[in-house]
């Protein structure tokens, strides 16, 4: 009898020790947002919100300091939307290649490329991207401003050289994502597709893309939310000046303020990197509810068919 | 259509050149990485020396190495998945065992997708404000791996909750149906069929943790020092143990720094110890995957 009191006493300490281990995830992430909110809060109080968010002037260390990001906020978005330009055909191509095209020993030497790249510290590539990619893009930049005189020559440190490193960082969770749902498509429609005379290339562009569409879109929107959230890869490579976004242009986005600034920044200028750090965070909460819907959407159409 | 033949075959030169672009999409990142890699050995491998990752960078003794950042690496992964793994186990637990199917399990799950979701500056914000300010523990590789437990926290909950779905139903109705309790059915048959899987979460948490530079740049700071000897071993293990309130830059942090002041010998060298760990790490997620099936 005691022995079974014993147990039942561990059993419900056990119950009550996994509860507490799986609230934890939702404490974590209201810890997460509530210290955002509340550091991010006070700068917008006493500069105001439309001040900070549209004002375009940034030079936190002078005299009367400036604080607007909107040029930051747009870097973000343009450099975001840029890389999913580059790097999403680019993934959804290599999955259509891994799903429907090659061989099994072609597969398996992509799938482990794409998955050491997913393993590489983006410090690396950094790292290659100011070493290699930046003396290259000078390169192109030099040519393409030959003529110009009022352009400002950024070295090869600008806009388009952290979309193109952005693109690479994205591609992992573009390819996994999009070839699992490329595999999870109803073989049902390959086969009518193919019976119907249509070639390989159409059955993938017309009958497997389309099946398989709220998949990849979840592969879009995790990849924008990669990118966007992407910091010490960029830091150097896109420059760091504060100005409108244009490829040839030397770029601060969001992540990159905060780790270029957030070491010798005290007083109204820390503050205002806090709020910097909101938008980021309200950005990325926009794209996780994004996944969230679609996600969703899917189950729902699921359950009807 | 007017064809000279039935076997003479349509031209579509549309297909050809989408053709063209998947084999050329796909071959680029296989191309891409093995280009980034053998530049990253090309020039870092000559850096490397016994003494690169013994000696501690120092413009007094004209030294440069990265044994103290190479340390401060093992400290942040030792410490970092001793909080993140039994928290991230027992949650999986829970969310597969204990919670059927309710609200909760639905708002645990969102909230393990929000936290997989969220970039590591923020979780790097978060820890400075949190564990640097309020719980005053400053830049140190306490603060700096509590912070990253939560980053890593989602892998190791989804890893143990796919590996528990996949143990079969009849092994829990068998023991239920014995007498066992829940916890004894947890302990001594759903975690062993689950090792692998959670296995799995670990390393590419470790992975993760290793990469990891923005997080930590805000809550750990960047010191190199190595732990310097006690007299005796009381006061060398109160030493090793101390450190864990001091600031210490892993060697991403460290790789930053080196590239930010040019040192670009240096980076690429840290580069390629960074790329050598991240093989070792796949090798042995691809054993694990394997041995199960072997065992069979």
């Amino acid at each position: 009898m005691k022995q079974r009191e014993k147990s039942t006493l561990a059993e419900e300490a056990a119950q009550m020790l996994f509860t507490f281990c799986g609230t934890l995830c939702i404490l974590a992430v209201a810890a997460v947002t509530f210290y955002m909110i509340v550091s991010g809060i006070p700068a917008i109080r006493r500069i105001g919100l439309s001040g900070i968010l549209f004002g375009t002037a940034w030079n936190p260390t002078g005299k009367e300091p400036e604080f607007g990001i909107l040029y930051i906020i747009l870097t973000s978005l343009i450099g975001t939307f840029m890389a999913a330009m580059i790097g999403v055909p680019v993934g959804v191509l290599t999955a259509v290649y891994l799903a429907e095209l090659s061989g099994r020993r072609q597969a398996w030497a992509v799938k482990s490329a794409v998955e050491v790249l997913a393993g590489i510290p983006s410090v690396i590539y950094g790292l290659l991207g100011i070493y290699l990619l930046n003396p290259l893009m000078y390169r192109l930049e030099r040519a393409v401003f030959a003529d110009s005189d009022t352009h400002r020559f950024t070295g090869g440190a600008n806009l388009l050289s952290a979309a193109l490193v952005l693109a690479v960082m994205i591609l992992p969770t573009v390819i996994n994502i999009s070839e699992s749902s490329l595999r999870a498509v109803n073989p049902g429609i390959r086969e009518a597709s193919m019976a119907l005379g249509a070639t390989r290339i159409q059955t993938v562009f017309c009958s497997l893309l389309p099946g398989a569409a709220p998949g990849i879109a979840t592969a879009v929107v995790l990849g924008l939310g990669r990118a966007m959230g992407e910091a010490m890869a960029i830091t150097l490579v896109s420059g760091g000046c504060v100005n409108p976004p244009f490829p040839f242009q030397s770029v601060r986005f969001l992540t990159t303020a905060l780790v270029s600034e957030m070491g010798y920044a005290h007083g109204l200028h820390r503050q205002v990197l806090f709020t910097i750090g909101l938008v980021l965070f309200v950005f990325i909460m926009l794209v996780n509810l994004a996944v969230d819907g679609i996600l969703r959407k899917r189950a729902e159409r699921w359950e009807n068919e | 259509m007017n064809r000279a033949s039935l076997y003479e075959k349509k031209r579509r030169p549309w297909e050809l050149f989408s053709l063209a672009a998947i084999y050329g999409a796909s071959y680029l990142s296989l191309f891409l990485l093995l280009g980034m890699i053998g530049y990253v050995f090309f020039r870092g491998f000559p850096v490397l020396s016994p003494s690169f990752f013994t000696s501690v960078t120092s413009y007094l003794k004209g030294t440069r190495g990265i044994g103290g950042n190479l340390v401060n690496t093992l400290y942040i992964i030792f410490l970092t998945l001793l909080t993140a793994v039994p928290a991230g186990v027992g949650a999986g637990v829970y969310l597969n065992e204990y919670a059927g199917r309710g609200r909760t399990v639905r708002l645990i799950e969102f909230a393990v997708q929000i936290l997989a979701g969220i970039p590591s500056v923020i979780f790097g914000l978060f820890g400075m404000v949190f564990f640097g300010n309020v719980l005053g523990l400053g830049y140190s590789l306490l603060s700096g791996s509590l912070t990253l437990s939560l980053m890593v926290l989602p892998l190791i909950v989804r890893n143990t909750q796919t590996a528990l779905r996949a143990v079969p139903e009849s092994y829990r109705q068998g023991a239920l149906g014995m007498g066992a309790g829940r916890w004894y059915l947890i302990r001594t048959i759903l975690l062993p069929a689950a090792r692998p899987g959670i296995l799995t979460g670990i390393l590419l948490a470790v992975g993760r943790i290793m990469g990891e530079s923005a997080a930590l740049l805000f809550t750990a700071g960047s010191a190199g020092m190595l732990p310097g000897p006690g007299r005796n071993v009381g006061e060398s293990l109160g030493k090793l143990i101390r450190k864990i309130f001091a600031s210490g830059g892993t060697l991403t942090v460290e790789l930053y720094l080196q590239m930010q002041n040019g040192e670009y010998g240096m980076a690429f060298g840290i580069g390629c110890v960074l790329i050598l760990f991240t093989f070792l790490i796949n090798f042995l997620l691809k054993l694990i995957c394997r041995s199960p099936g072997e065992r069979e």
